[in-house]
């Protein structure tokens, strides 16, 4: 039996193009299947990590003593990567179903948000905040009417940094058979190179992702109306 | 069960180390790929983010080359680089590693000669430098720190995302963990798959933790308390 080909031919000819739309057509049921279970795993993970982000980064924000640790932890989770993550956290959890897959997602969609909306809080001017205070609001009137929507940018930019990255970050979960797309990417080089379901499967990652981040734009224009002002 | 006791056990075993393809080879070859990548990331990224910074445009180029590397998913690119000309082994794993490290190389060199005060750039050009004179004695060494905040970024990235390459049989630690999951939780590989997450959590933290060091030896004194803020696009973990 002949070893790897040295260098596999930019094209083996019609037997196995790169892209075909007969793929495309017989396989529509699967891939909309996948593609449902990627963007059910990514909006899980990113609207978890946003419950317990926003909280940690208000009390990293009135509780200064907390901000060094939080953001030091985060960096050091962040710099693990994430096949080591899944496997410390998948022989715990178990591969029967997506949870392992979900908490390393979350964890990291977390660290994202996290910094962030810490971001977002600090850059509140000084002076607002004590024209807060002076007409009369108290510290959770004054965190919910005028801090938390000015951290609002710095909010949806963590929200978009992190449902784009989350999303291609899904089809690591395919080492136990439960990233979504990344299944098929994984399935199709195992499946003697079948070139058409690697490419599709890959350009309806991307296209997933960009579709998400300009989803999560457009809202973000929608909620801070003030800084379109701005910056025309 | 307890499965981390398990993974130390498993690392306790000085065979799984010096087996051949066990630890020791595997971090031999994870080494050698991610070398390669971050080398050939430095190759790519550097002069066009030096040149770009240097002329003063091209920063939305920049930008957009940063976000669109985000969307994509590195085993994707794992998959479908050996599938062309590059052929199967080394280098398609790191020209797909090298690909994500050129981003925070590129923005990182972009953003260093940026920064630098545009008074400084007019008393250089007023003392009769030339603009290569300019880049070479001033710019380059003004923006070594954000220069070499890149490499660390880029390193601790590719360092990470080499874990990937096992998914297509490419070599590094990654290996480990993917053997454990092919041996299955039930059969006992729960052990072996913790002891490989472990040792490429312990590499990343090491390359970072070298590397921060390394970061502030070059950095000149009088340049380090202005470095306490990273302008650099938050990293993000390696997909």
């Amino acid at each position: 039996m002949p070893a790897w080909p040295l260098a596999a031919p930019a094209d083996d000819g019609p037997g196995n193009p790169w892209f075909s739309w007969r793929y495309v057509q017989d396989n529509a049921g699967e891939l909309l299947t996948n593609l449902e279970q990627h963007a059910s795993l990514t909006a899980r993970a990113v609207i978890i990590a946003l419950i317990v982000a926003v909280p940690l980064a208000v009390a990293a924000y009135w509780i200064r003593p907390l901000t060094g640790p939080i953001l030091a932890l985060s960096g050091i989770l962040y710099t693990i990567p994430s096949l080591a993550l899944l496997a410390l956290v998948a022989p715990a959890v178990g591969t029967t179903s997506d949870t392992s897959v979900l908490i390393a997602l979350v964890l990291y969609a977390l660290l994202v948000l996290v910094r962030n909306s810490l971001a977002g809080l600090t850059q509140v001017p000084g002076e607002v905040r004590e024209a807060a205070t002076g007409m009369g609001y108290g510290k959770f009137g004054r965190l919910w009417r005028i801090e938390l929507p000015l951290a609002l940018p710095g909010v949806i930019t963590g929200l978009r940094l992190a449902t784009v990255s989350t999303v291609a970050l899904v089809t690591v979960g395919g080492i136990i058979g439960r990233g979504g797309l990344g299944d098929m990417i994984l399935g199709g080089f195992q499946n003697n190179f079948y070139k058409a379901e690697i490419m599709t499967a890959s350009i309806l990652c991307v296209a997933l992702a960009l579709v998400l981040d300009l989803i999560l734009a457009g809202i973000g224009r929608m909620l801070t109306p003030w800084t379109k002002v701005r910056q025309s | 069960m307890n499965y981390f006791q398990q993974g130390l056990t498993w690392l306790n075993d000085p065979l799984n180390w010096t087996n051949p393809g066990g630890l020791l080879d595997r971090l031999g070859e994870h080494l050698v790929i991610s070398s390669w990548a971050v080398l050939l990331g430095c190759i790519v990224g550097w002069p066009i983010g030096i040149w770009l910074g240097h002329r003063g445009r091209g920063g939305g180029v920049v930008l957009i080359v940063a976000n669109l590397t985000l969307a994509i998913p590195t085993l994707a690119l794992l998959t479908i680089l050996p599938l062309t000309p590059l052929g199967f082994g080394k280098p398609p794993v790191v020209v797909a590693l090298a690909v994500f490290a050129v981003p925070p190389l590129l923005a990182n060199a972009y953003t260093g000669l940026r920064q630098i005060d545009p008074e400084t750039r007019e008393a250089a050009t007023g003392m009769g430098l030339s603009g290569g004179q300019l880049l070479r004695r001033v710019e380059l060494p003004l923006s070594v720190p954000y220069l070499a905040a890149g490499l660390r970024t880029a390193a601790v990235q590719v360092v990470a995302t080499a874990a990937l390459a096992a998914f297509v049989n490419g070599g590094g630690l990654g290996e480990i963990i993917s053997a454990g999951f092919g041996i299955g939780m039930s059969n006992g590989g729960g052990g072996q798959i913790v002891a490989g997450g472990i040792v490429v959590a312990l590499l990343a933290l090491l390359v970072e933790g070298l590397l921060a060091v390394a970061q502030r030896l070059v950095t000149p004194r009088g340049l380090r308390t202005t470095r306490r803020r990273r302008q650099v696009p938050a990293a993000v973990p390696a997909g």
